[in-house]
């Protein structure tokens, strides 16, 4: 009984899913959104199947993580690799049809045929008085009484000659200008006796006919109507072009095959300043993990030496900076690092009578990176190091003690090979992470100072993902298509690093 | 452990107390100098890094309290910081929720149901989670501008999206709970199907409540997580009262409008909580870290 009545719930319950997904889907498909629709129609028609069957109980727990996965880590990383083969930028941010739409829907107002209007109260709604055109012999107009506080209606709204009807005193400017936005989407219809004509709100005190800037005409060209030039869409460019060549602004986005690719390795303009980020990416990485292992290691080591006192206490103090949330960390140097103002340049100006530029010179700024990170990324290397050490036998420095051999005969004959294998997996992975350290760069230096002379402005501190950054979101046009083409090149860059890791990983295990 | 003992055994030990204190000094002078910045009257004084004269202003105004000057002129609080500490906390409050929900119901299912490709699925999942976010913001910008035309609460500049973008940070997480649920016998979940309690029985009254610690502490996990998460939120979020701390911060360093002591009230206020969560869970840290995780 039970389980028939369930059983029934669950195919209600399935077919209203099915139904409101085919609904949305169906409605993201007719917006001339078809990937999208494509892509909720599968997941979604996933979950109704997994859920509405029961094909397969482990897939009822995994399907949300999964999909979680799917949408927002591995689409994202298909996605980018597709925006780097178009020309998508704030240039070109919409598709063919909607720039299309976009500039048919380019007006222009009729100064010649406006007509004054004014607002006059009454009870809690509006009329809407219009004088005839200047020069002109019509009627004055009036609305229905309208409430423009909860918007304006869809529907145009008729006007009647005024004839005897009463009107209370005009609204002033500023009460016209808050009404301004349902005014703006407001459209009155003239009697017929007057043409019958749209009018829009065409500034405070005006209402005019708008009259279009663009015709459609055949093959999805546009007419300028004022002039008569016909604009073509260019598929390739991804502007509307006349034949002279001159382009409508916005374009639209088209792919346009390897030209991002082949803009990083043969632009010389480009190239030039690409090459010096690459180099400072590989660098900052290489030193801030070499950096952070000495002073790391060297600290488990000594934590780990028995006539020292106090040990826990430092081995606490010596990890907050692991436990104190990065944007602040870093904010904080940034500040103290800070030329004028900074509390380091107060002490070293006391001390050496030096003020050095940490942000304007680029050998500066990259050294002040280095030691934040350094700062940053010890505890990490220091705490991995303090669970390798205490895994080691302790009868092997018994041995040596025994032979009569020196701490530092112990670190390198005994300590440092034992720990090295299993560490190399995690220092790539903290390579690989510094590859990427974006949150870094761009909150202590932005990237900055910039090269001069270049055509996109490029940080002599950018690593490769901050400069995307700033391809993609900051001056310079927002390119997205060249930054993604640029986060392409990185994603191959993190998978061979991932792979690498993997196999100094798997050595690891097949040897221990 | 057992290191040949000579005379010089005791200059050593000085000398390794010496270098600790002043790497300590080093290491926590960014921390103290901030608390001390902050209490520091204006914020442009140098000089003395021990505050002479102590005052409060940073810190009425991180709390969004005005401030009366000594000659009489009002300052207004620059910033919303509570509004953005309280932004930062209910987007890591409420992701945290899903992403342990989601991440225990798929941890399960890799412990303890057979399907097919489970390993495969698994090293694939690990593998993506390799790539930084960070890296495929365009996209990420991309979908959320596209996704905010169809469904404006879920677009740019909301923080129903941001929530859900932080969604595909899973995969450590599956793993931590699934090494959890592995350490549990299966054998009182078998007791309870006998019995007669169904899949979903078996996992929400049985092993559910036994695994509340391990839960807990991916909770806080991914709390810190989204919390100082960066790169996402300040593509995401761009007018003031919707920013998270973690994007707000960096206004108040402004080449124009530096404000380095109301800066530092509102970083010891911000980041003084986030640390202690930190150090209370330091133990699972870093049993995650040695265990192949790398901060991310």
């Amino acid at each position: 009984m039970k389980a028939a009545r369930s059983s029934g719930l669950q195919w209600a319950t399935a077919g209203v899913a099915s139904l409101a997904l085919l609904w949305l889907v169906f409605s993201l498909w007719m917006a001339g959104q078809p990937l999208v629709a494509v892509g909720i129609g599968a997941l979604g028609g996933s979950a109704i199947y997994i859920y509405g069957t029961a094909q397969s109980v482990a897939w009822k727990y995994l399907f949300p993580g999964v999909a979680g996965m799917l949408v927002f880590v591995a689409f994202p990383l298909v996605y980018t690799v597709q925006i780097g083969f178009t020309n998508y930028s704030s240039k070109n941010l919409l598709d063919e049809d909607r720039a299309r739409q976009y500039l048919l829907e380019q007006s222009v107002a009729d100064e010649a045929h406006a007509r004054a209007f004014t607002l006059h109260a009454e009870g809690s709604a509006l009329r809407l008085k219009l004088m005839p055109e200047e020069g002109g012999s019509g009627a004055v107009l009036v609305s229905p009484p309208l409430k423009l506080a909860a918007g304006a209606p869809a529907a145009p709204v008729a006007m009647q000659p005024l004839g005897t009807l009463a009107l209370g005193d005009a609204l002033s400017l500023r009460d016209v200008i808050q009404q301004r936005a349902a005014l703006q989407a407001l459209q009155l219809q003239l009697p017929p006796d007057e043409g019958g004509k749209l009018i829009r709100y065409a500034g405070l005190r005006e209402f005019g006919p708008i009259d279009p800037l663009w015709k459609a005409v055949d093959d999805g060209a546009l007419q300028q109507l004022a002039s008569g030039t016909v604009y073509a869409p260019n598929r390739d460019t991804g502007f509307f072009e006349s034949a002279q060549g001159e382009r409508l602004q916005p374009g639209f986005k088209v792919s346009i095959g390897l030209a991002n690719y082949t803009r990083m390795l043969l632009d010389a303009d480009f190239r030039s300043p690409f090459v010096s980020i690459f180099i400072w990416t590989v660098m900052f990485a290489g030193l801030s993990v070499l950096f952070s292992t000495a002073l790391g290691m060297a600290l488990a080591v000594l934590l780990e030496w028995q006539s020292l006192k106090y040990r826990t206490l430092y081995r606490t103090l010596l990890f907050l900076p692991y436990a104190v949330p990065g944007f602040i960390s870093i904010l904080v140097f940034k500040g103290l690092f800070n030329q004028n103002f900074g509390e380091i340049n107060a002490i070293l100006d006391a001390v050496l009578g030096i003020r050095p530029a940490w942000f304007a010179d680029p050998l500066l700024a990259k050294t002040m990176i280095l030691i934040v990170n350094t700062w940053l990324g010890y505890p990490y290397i220091m705490i991995l190091c303090t669970g390798l050490i205490k895994a080691i036998p302790a009868d092997l420095y018994e041995a040596s003690a025994i032979a009569g051999a020196k701490p530092l005969t112990n670190f390198f004959k005994i300590t440092m090979p034992l720990i090295a294998r299993p560490l190399t997996p995690l220092l790539i992975g903290a390579f690989a992470f510094n590859f990427n350290n974006f949150v870094l760069i761009s909150l202590l230096t932005d990237g900055r100072p910039d090269f001069l002379n270049t055509k996109l402005p490029a940080g002599t501190t950018d690593i490769l993902v901050s400069y995307t950054y700033r391809i993609a979101f900051t001056d310079s046009g927002q390119n997205f298509g060249l930054a993604a083409a640029i986060s392409t090149l990185i994603f191959v860059l993190v998978a061979i690093m991932a792979l690498v890791q993997l196999k100094a990983t798997q050595q690891k295990d097949s040897r221990s | 452990m057992p290191i040949v003992t000579g005379k010089s055994q005791r200059w050593r030990v000085w000398a390794a107390h010496a270098a600790l204190w002043v790497l300590l000094a080093l290491t926590l002078f960014p921390l103290l100098a901030v608390i001390s910045i902050s209490l520091r009257p204006g914020n442009f004084a140098t000089g003395s890094l021990i505050p002479t004269t102590i005052s409060f202003e940073h810190w009425q105004l991180a709390l969004g309290i005005p401030y009366t000057q000594p000659d009489g002129t009002v300052v207004q609080p620059p910033f919303p910081v509570l509004l953005w500490l309280w932004n930062s906390i209910k987007i890591a409050t409420i992701s945290s929720l899903l992403i342990v929900a989601i991440s225990t119901t798929a941890a399960y299912a890799f412990a303890r149901l057979k399907f097919a490709r489970k390993q495969a699925l698994l090293n694939s999942m690990l593998l993506l989670q390799m790539f930084p976010v960070a890296v495929a913001l365009v996209a990420i910008y991309a979908i959320f501008e596209g996704l905010g035309q169809q469904i404006p609460w879920l677009g740019i500049e909301t923080h129903a999206g941001l929530i859900v973008a932080y969604l595909g940070g899973v995969a450590m997480h599956i793993w931590t709970i699934k090494g959890y649920f592995e350490s549990i016998p299966v054998e009182i979940e078998e007791n309870a199907k006998v019995d007669g309690a169904t899949h979903w029985q078996a996992f929400r009254l049985v092993l559910l409540p036994m695994a509340v610690p391990i839960l807990m502490v991916v909770f806080v996990l991914a709390f810190i997580g989204t919390i100082i998460e960066y790169p996402v939120a300040s593509i995401l979020l761009r007018e003031e009262p919707n920013l998270t701390l973690a994007v707000g911060s960096k206004f108040y360093l402004y080449e124009q409008k530096y404000l380095w002591g109301d800066f530092a009230a509102a970083a010891v206020l911000s980041g003084l909580p986030i640390t202690l969560v930190f150090l209370l869970a330091q133990k699972w840290i870093v049993s995650g870290l040695t265990s192949g995780g790398v901060k991310g």
